[in-house]
């Protein structure tokens, strides 16, 4: 374990400034989101002044259309959104590589029946899909979730078959199959140690596109629902400010992509430490 | 051609001239963010017309310093210091685009594997002009004669005409010639040949080096010849270098070396293909411990092994010979079940198995261990040495907790490494050589009668690979076991074998006990195979040649 925590050690300390950058921003968000009754001045839904006062009044980011505090809506908003985004992911990864390690190790029809029906799914544009489904199943955060993580398990699908066959050929893998090994043994100990790198990347990366499509979805009043805080929605919810010439709506907005552009700095980084790359 | 007779023509006058010289030349490589020195300090000198010949394990710095002969470092590598002189023109210093114009037209280069280093979307001739076009040496259509000149030189099949197909299409041998002929475009003054037979066949090797020894002494290029392996190299070279760990060890005039190595390593290198052990006739009465009993087997419609029947006597060594695509590998997918024969059985001591490895039990694959080709790839990176070793131990025979971690350490001494040292290890922490013993200790995990080798030291040097072949040998003394080892290599076979198969295009040409078939008469493959094995004698490639004399013009080699 000792050696682990020195590793590392050491592999933090190779980190560029963006990732260094990165990283502070999650964590300043994971903690603000999770401590959020006690980080955010306000209730969540409390009003707590006039609506639409500007940023830098009485309350540091102003109000939004109905009054309540936007630095407040925001800290909660952190907790629902990436909260609900990570539930999203992990089902989306658990689905993508269950299958894709299945079809990469089994081959044959069970490659080409599970390849062809994500060819298909794949093929209709996800929003518009997830637009349809939620649309005929009532919106509900559940069905959200469900909804988002098939069709993003679609992208994981393709990486873990793609990486999962490259290791699947290899000598070793062949010898654990010679030896009488179960199918699971073999994925789990001889494969999936070896494709958890850039797994793991493309975690980051699939986190950063189910957050745009949570706070799509929340935009268009199909995610998440008022009065529970969310970025997306604040989004919409406050549009109207705009033309008055408040900001208030850019907060949210600014959050989202502070996020994706901190989670996408991580993610380079870590593909560069995976791949082996040097310059 | 006129402006190639000419310069060969300014070559002979100038012969015997320094043509290269590199003063306390240093190379780093760069390793875990530091730059490490792989290159100390090494003087070389090469003179117009000689052949100079670089010999050394992998790792000796060898192909580094062939490559700073174009005044070129690999990615990761940098010349770090000393003097590289060519001809007047000091390779370190020169501007890059100086050095652009020397390559490829005054110094080439030949790599280690030709169908990696050609296009596979041009064909070879359009390779080819490319150089001399490019240097302004000739127009196209001149290089384009002058390709199917040296084609001819080189002789390859249909010279007028080989030009015009793609990489794929032409045999390896064949594609390594071109390549030669690719770095003779420019007439060089020098030509780096980088293992340019190690990946081949031995006897498509004698080909290759016929054609290079023929076109160097044509052309009195001089050149650095780059190789693993000393016998090769004693056909080629003027002098010799042998280098280790990045520093000259010995250097001298091939047959003086070869009479009178000086250096202890030297000697060791020579000494490396002497190794033999006396065949011994199978037990009498014993049943055999594996036969297969008339199998022919296929990829899709290609079929790759007709016919084939063959026994591994109980406790014996069977090898299996023949060149790439002899359908030997196959035979032993067959055999572990990997590839279910298209008719024909497989007998495992007196009992059928069944043709699929997923049909048969725990224990019949048990008693059949399989040793790869490449260790690298045999022995999984993410795993440490107790976990590769131990899961045979507690899959098959139920070891658990504390017996298992002693019969661990048992193993790791049995195949000569020590326990306390290697037992946490990452098998990426390995060399070559311990990788390849820790697949030894697996298959003996699993405690099997019948191992079969497929080219398990073809991957390594030839020093660490006769320990390997010592250590099996000693281990079939002690245990017991049955080896089936299929190799292309003779020395292999003299070394290990009590009983041989020699196989070609998937049917088995001659079988029987190992001195039968090393003595004449033979059958004509295997005069073929055995007559081709490089000696460790100057004159053997030369004395070859003219025995098969016609015999070879004929088969265009």
């Amino acid at each position: 374990m000792n050696s682990r925590l020195h590793n590392l050690r050491k592999v933090l300390r190779t980190a560029p400034p963006t990732a260094w950058f990165g990283m502070g921003v999650i964590a300043i968000i994971l903690l603000s989101g999770l401590f959020a009754p006690l980080v955010a001045p306000y209730g969540e839904t409390e009003v707590v002044g006039a609506p639409g006062l500007p940023i830098g009044s009485e309350f540091l980011l102003g109000t939004d259309q109905i009054g309540r505090d936007v630095l407040t809506r925001v800290i909660f908003g952190a907790r629902n959104t990436v909260g609900i985004a990570f539930l999203t992911t992990a089902l989306a990864f658990t689905l993508g590589t269950v299958f894709g390690l299945l079809a990469a190790v089994l081959g044959g029809w069970t490659d080409q029946g599970l390849s062809r029906i994500v060819d298909i799914l794949m093929a209709i544009p996800p929003l518009i899909f997830a637009l349809l489904i939620l649309t005929i199943t009532g919106t509900s955060i559940f069905n959200m979730v469900v909804v988002i993580a098939v069709l993003e398990s679609t992208r994981v699908f393709r990486l873990t078959r793609a990486v999962g066959m490259n290791v699947g050929v290899l000598d070793f893998v062949e010898v654990a199959k010679l030896r009488g090994e179960g199918l699971w043994w073999i994925i789990r100990h001889e494969i999936l140690p070896n494709i958890a790198a850039p797994l793991a990347a493309e975690f980051g990366l699939r986190f950063c596109f189910v957050f745009l499509f949570i706070s799509a979805l929340s935009f268009l009043g199909l995610g998440i629902q008022p009065p529970t805080a969310d970025w997306g929605s604040m989004v919409r919810e406050s549009a109207t400010l705009i033309s008055f010439g408040l900001p208030t709506p850019l907060v949210p907005a600014a959050a989202i992509a502070l996020l994706t552009v901190s989670v996408n700095f991580v993610v380079d980084w870590f593909l560069h430490q995976a791949s082996g790359l040097k310059e | 051609m006129s402006a190639s007779a000419n310069r060969s023509g300014n070559g002979n006058s100038r012969k015997g001239e320094l043509l290269l010289e590199m003063k306390g030349l240093r190379i780093e490589g760069r390793a875990e963010e530091q730059w490490l020195e792989i290159v100390h300090g090494v003087d070389l000198k090469l003179h117009r017309g000689e052949v100079l010949g670089l010999i050394g394990e992998s790792g000796a710095g060898k192909s580094t310093i062939g490559l700073a002969a174009l005044g070129f470092a690999r990615d990761g590598c940098r010349l770090s210091g000393g003097e590289i002189w060519f001809d007047g023109i000091d390779l370190m210093k020169a501007s890059e685009e100086k050095r652009r114009r020397l390559r490829g037209s005054r110094i080439a280069y030949v790599a280690q594997s030709a169908a990696a280093a050609f296009n596979p979307a041009h064909r070879l001739i359009d390779q080819y002009v490319e150089a001399p076009v490019y240097h302004d040496l000739m127009s196209e259509s001149e290089a384009a004669a002058a390709a199917k000149d040296l084609y001819e030189r080189l002789h390859l099949p249909e010279p007028k005409t080989i030009g015009f197909r793609y990489p794929h299409q032409v045999s390896g041998g064949q594609l390594q010639r071109a390549m030669v002929a690719m770095a003779m475009a420019g007439r060089p003054d020098l030509i780096v040949f980088d293992e340019p037979t190690t990946a081949l066949d031995v006897t498509t090797q004698i080909e290759v080096m016929a054609a290079i020894k023929d076109i160097v002494e044509q052309f009195d290029t001089a050149a650095i010849y780059v190789t693993h392996d000393l016998a090769v190299v004693a056909q080629m070279a003027d002098r010799i270098m042998v280098m280790r760990n990045g520093d000259l060890v010995e250097e001298g005039s091939t047959r003086g070396m070869l009479a009178e190595p000086q250096a202890e390593y030297t000697r060791a290198l020579l000494a490396v293909r002497q190794l033999q052990k006396d065949a011994s006739a199978p037990e009498p009465d014993a049943r055999p411990i594996l036969r297969v009993d008339h199998v022919t087997a296929a990829y899709g419609d290609v079929e790759v092994l007709s016919d084939i029947t063959f026994e591994v006597p109980r406790k014996r060594t069977v090898a299996v010979v023949g060149e790439s695509g002899s359908g030997k590998s196959t035979a032993a997918r067959v055999i572990t079940g990997l590839l279910p024969p298209r008719a024909g059985r497989i007998i495992y001591d007196g009992n059928e198995l069944p043709a699929d490895y997923r049909h048969r039990s725990r224990d019949q694959l048990r008693r059949t261990q399989m040793i790869n080709q490449m260790p690298d790839t045999a022995l999984n990176p993410k795993h440490r040495v107790r976990d590769v070793i131990g899961r045979p131990l507690e899959f098959y025979l139920d070891y658990d907790g504390k017996e298992r971690d002693a019969r661990i350490r048992e193993l790791l001494e049995q195949i000569e490494l020590e326990p306390g040292q290697f037992i946490d290890r990452l098998t990426t922490e390995l060399s070559g050589g311990q990788k390849q013993r820790i697949c030894i200790a697996r298959a003996l995990a699993a405690e099997p009668e019948l191992i079969i080798c497929d080219e398990v030291t073809s991957a390594l040097d030839q020093l660490v690979g006769e320990g390997i072949l010592r250590l099996l040998i000693r281990l079939q003394e002690e245990l017991g076991l049955s080896y089936m080892f299929i190799t292309h290599d003779l020395a292999t076979v003299r070394a290990i074998a009590d009983e041989v198969v020699v196989m070609k295009n998937g049917r088995i040409v001659e079988a029987g006990p190992k001195d039968d078939i090393f003595t004449p008469p033979h059958d004509d493959y295997t005069d073929l195979l055995l007559s081709s094995v490089p000696e460790m004698d100057p004159d053997w490639l030369d004395r070859l040649l003219a025995e098969r004399g016609e015999q070879l013009r004929d088969r265009g080699i």
